[in-house]
């Protein structure tokens, strides 16, 4: 079976953690062929980046043990190897990139100095080295590269950082490439250039891509095949388009179902009068226009979406209507009454109606507190809302209401998965009885099938309790199921506003169509039919 | 990964037993508690005890030899340059040393502290004027503040604590300061911020915790400073003066006898290790005692041992 480029036989790894030994990939197998395109998919702690670890010698041991299985890259297995030569592969037959560039390229270095070190560290001399980086960096499609390769890491937006990475990544040629997340951090319209790059350099080089991710949108958009993780457990493997169309396994099947942007959209409501009404509200930060003037109307217990790449002032504006941050100029009536001219006293009162759900819950949620402490806090701060007598019972019940259970009042932040504490942090919003509740990236940050299940919550308290929702994503399908408006900003600017229907089956700006066919569909086929699309666009 | 399962919390001890639990399991932490324990009984007893003995001239014995056990065991150490039994000497002396060095940390962390946090989370203004202050107060030779303080104050051990004090602030209020700085644009602070909490709640409840196991570590180290910096003043003759005693002064004086009578000043050296090696694992392990992120290390621990 030499004639696989990389094969993966039988590997294990466990790690031996306090409380006992934890099974991170258990017996997994699998292979890639030269210009083939692996996509390993996996929710968080699937132990999908374990393998590639592995693979990488980039696991600690200890605590990290490797218990069976065997690496063979060109039929040579790895783990066999003296440690000289092993590093020798490193870099020069694979090469990595990953999920967040600026962590991983070194901020006081030049990005021209380390791609040469790349290349001098495998013994290039300097002047090929120089002349190397100046082409990678062409290649790759950095504007100015001769300039830019002068420049320092911070100097660079996330998307070009991306692609010096991979510019370092493909400087010795490798044989295999491994993209950890390549394009979680990144926006849309990004992540479909950097994910093209990719494809484009893979046709070039004839190097087999194993890719990573958490989004079957990547894996439809670039992968050949796909192998599905659960738990460490290999469950699924197939071509793309046998996984996505026929899965075998169950858990496949509630990860494909989970893909957001299936379900009904909301027609809403006649406009009534509008519990929010915000006017010409702009801020600058210094020479830069974060806002430029932005104007809607909230009616009571309808969500608005608010979708934007990264710098287009969506966050600015939720820091700004709960008064986080100063506006430059604009008002925000809420009942009649303007939030900006508000006296502390009375924005001391209107923070009950008012509350936020943020990005992160490991980073929204003070560590050092319990669960009970973390919500009860709302009546120590607002004492008239509950006796301090009834505060056990109403956690109780507000954790069951977000579907966790009274038995975790006692528990810390961090004995909870991800999708748990944002549910925490959602019944902290709770507590305040409030009348429009901001979500700032409140899903992004979570597994698909967890995203589903607090997309459903939200909805639920929308429902019941008819709470407003103002609710902020980079990413359009998430809000397709769940707003009644949606409001697209570019640059500080609303582009388009409309009811969901409008937004997404009529778009009348270029930026949203934009964004609408960046956006990653977890069918391969509708997949290739908007990249024909784009490709077509791009070409005329 | 969240590896925490439900064993930990199945049902919750309160909050003394827990901490007797995992101060058993750190047999470090459990030594050096034991041993702060012992000092401070010394400290209460100890002048009273032995204070007429400590004090006593026999120049006949003068920088008697230690290790001489046919003698009394107030003589196991030996004695010093008046013929004084050090072991006597040093039990005596730790009343004195504890209070000025507890006292000075104390005071200086307090203060230090306090005006970090108002210096991190106040106007540019306010910030301004505490940090200069500060600054005033770092690039002054500290002795030489101590010098002249203690010179117009006049030496008790009242004013050695104060002038200590006021010389070990800046080393507080600049940790404080850079710390609150990073954690007011924590997630958290925010969102207690959107929920309506006032400055102080969000000073004291939310990043006060967070600071404060860097600052008891900062402070554990600071002990042994205090004390040799103590040491000095009583040196010029401006601090504790003989015939009361301090283990620092008991260094300095048998600084002119380190080549011919070593104990002299290894025994109190020994006594100050030992006291702020002991804060010191005592702190360290209170820090991970105190967070519940990284408590499981020692409730674990004790498991296996037990």
């Amino acid at each position: 079976m030499a004639d696989h480029l990389l094969e993966v036989r039988n590997l294990s790894v466990e790690f031996h953690t306090a409380s006992g030994v934890v099974h991170a990939v258990r017996d997994i197998s699998y292979h890639l062929d030269r210009g083939e395109t692996l996509a390993i998919l996996g929710e968080s702690g699937s132990g999908k980046s374990v393998s590639s670890s592995a693979i990488m010698n980039l696991i600690d041991m200890p605590p990290g043990r490797i218990t069976s299985g065997e690496v063979l890259l060109d039929g040579v297995d790895l783990f066999k190897l003296p440690p000289h030569e092993r590093r020798a592969v490193n870099g020069r037959r694979i090469a990595m990139i990953f999920q967040d560039p600026l962590s991983h390229l070194n901020p006081v270095y030049t990005v021209g100095w380390q791609i040469r070190e790349a290349l001098t560290t495998h013994g290039a001399d300097a002047a090929t080295a120089a002349a190397e980086a100046l082409r990678l960096m062409t290649r790759v499609g950095i504007p100015e590269p001769e300039r830019s390769l002068g420049k320092y890491p911070h100097e660079f937006s996330g998307g070009q950082r991306q692609r010096v990475m991979i510019a370092m990544a493909l400087a010795l040629r490798p044989d295999l490439l491994i993209a950890d997340e390549p394009t979680t951090a990144l926006d849309v319209t990004v992540q479909a250039e950097v994910l093209a790059l990719l494809e484009e350099l893979q046709e070039e080089t004839g190097m087999g891509v194993l890719i990573i991710t958490h989004d079957l949108g990547v894996v439809a958009e670039i992968a050949d095949r796909v192998v599905v993780m659960e738990k460490g457990v290999l469950v699924e493997a197939g071509t793309v388009r046998e996984v996505y169309k026929n899965p075998q396994h169950p858990y496949t099947k509630k990860l494909i179902a989970a893909a957001p942007g299936k379900g009904e959209m909301h027609a809403p409501a006649a406009r009534a009068e509008p519990v929010l009404s915000v006017r010409d509200v702009r801020k600058t930060y210094g020479s830069f226009e974060a806002l430029k003037g932005v104007s809607f109307d909230l009616m009571p217990g309808e969500t608005m979406a608010v979708v934007g790449e990264s710098g287009s002032g969506k966050s600015t504006l939720a820091r700004i209507l709960l008064r986080l941050d100063e506006p430059d100029a604009g008002t925000a009536h809420w009942k009649g009454r303007d939030l900006f001219t508000l006296s502390p006293a009375e924005l001391y009162k209107l923070r009950r109606d008012l509350q936020m759900v943020f990005q992160d819950p490991t980073q929204s949620l003070n560590p050092r507190m319990t669960v009970f402490q973390l919500i009860s806090e709302a009546w120590v701060i607002h004492p008239d809302i509950l006796p301090k007598a009834k505060w056990r019972e109403r956690v109780a019940e507000l954790l069951v209401q977000v579907g966790l259970g009274p038995e975790h009042m006692g528990r810390y932040p961090h004995q909870f998965s991800g999708g748990q504490r944002q549910r925490i942090a959602i019944a902290r919003a709770l507590a305040l009885e409030p009348q429009l509740i901001i979500c700032d990236e409140a899903v992004s940050a979570l597994d698909v099938s967890v995203q589903a299940q607090v997309i459903e919550l939200l909805d639920k308290l929308r429902r019941e309790m008819g709470i407003a929702f103002i609710f902020i994503a980079h990413d359009l399908p998430v809000v397709r199921d769940f707003a009644d408006h949606v409001m697209v900003m570019q640059k500080g600017d609303i582009v388009e506003l409309g009811t969901v229907r409008a937004v997404f089956e009529t778009p009348r700006q270029e930026y949203t169509r934009a964004l609408l066919s960046a956006g990653l569909d977890p069918d391969p086929d509708v997949q290739a039919a908007h990249r024909a699309a784009r490709l077509q666009r791009a070409a005329s | 990964m969240t590896l925490q399962t439900d064993t930990i919390l199945a049902d919750e001890p309160n909050f003394a037993t827990r901490m007797v639990r995992m101060l058993l399991a750190d047999k470090f932490a459990l030594c050096a508690a034991i041993f702060l324990v012992f000092i401070v009984i010394l400290a209460i007893v100890g002048p009273s005890w032995l204070g007429e003995l400590a004090t006593k001239q026999n120049l006949r014995g003068r920088n008697a030899a230690p290790f001489d056990w046919e003698r009394g065991w107030v003589w196991w150490m030996g004695a010093d340059a008046l013929g004084r039994p050090l072991l006597a000497r040093i039990v005596v002396a730790t009343q004195n040393t504890l209070m000025v060095a507890a006292g000075a940390v104390a005071l200086s962390a307090a203060v230090g502290t306090l005006l970090g946090l108002v210096a991190g989370f106040s106007s540019p203004r306010v910030n301004q004027v505490i940090m200069r202050l500060a600054d005033v107060i770092m690039s002054f030779p500290s002795l030489l503040i101590a010098v002249i303080v203690l010179y117009i104050l006049g030496s008790s051990i009242l004013n050695l604590m104060l002038v200590l004090a006021i010389t070990r602030i800046p080393v507080y209020l600049r940790t404080t300061r850079a710390e609150v700085l990073e954690i007011r644009e924590r997630m958290f602070v925010q969102a207690a911020r959107v929920m309506g909490a006032s400055d102080r709640r969000i000073l004291f409840r939310h990043i006060l915790p967070v600071v404060l196991p860097t600052l008891t570590t900062l402070a554990t180290l600071d002990f042994a400073y205090v004390m040799l910096a103590e040491s000095a003043l009583s040196f010029l003759g401006i601090g504790i003066q003989p015939p009361e005693i301090t283990w620092g002064l008991m260094i300095s004086q048998g600084r002119q006898y380190l080549t011919n009578a070593w104990w002299l000043s290894f025994w109190p050296g020994l006594a100050i290790i030992l006291t702020t090696m002991s804060l010191n694992m005592l702190s360290n392990w209170l820090r991970i005692a105190l967070d519940p992120v990284q408590r499981w290390r020692l409730e674990m621990k004790g498991r296996k041992n037990g």
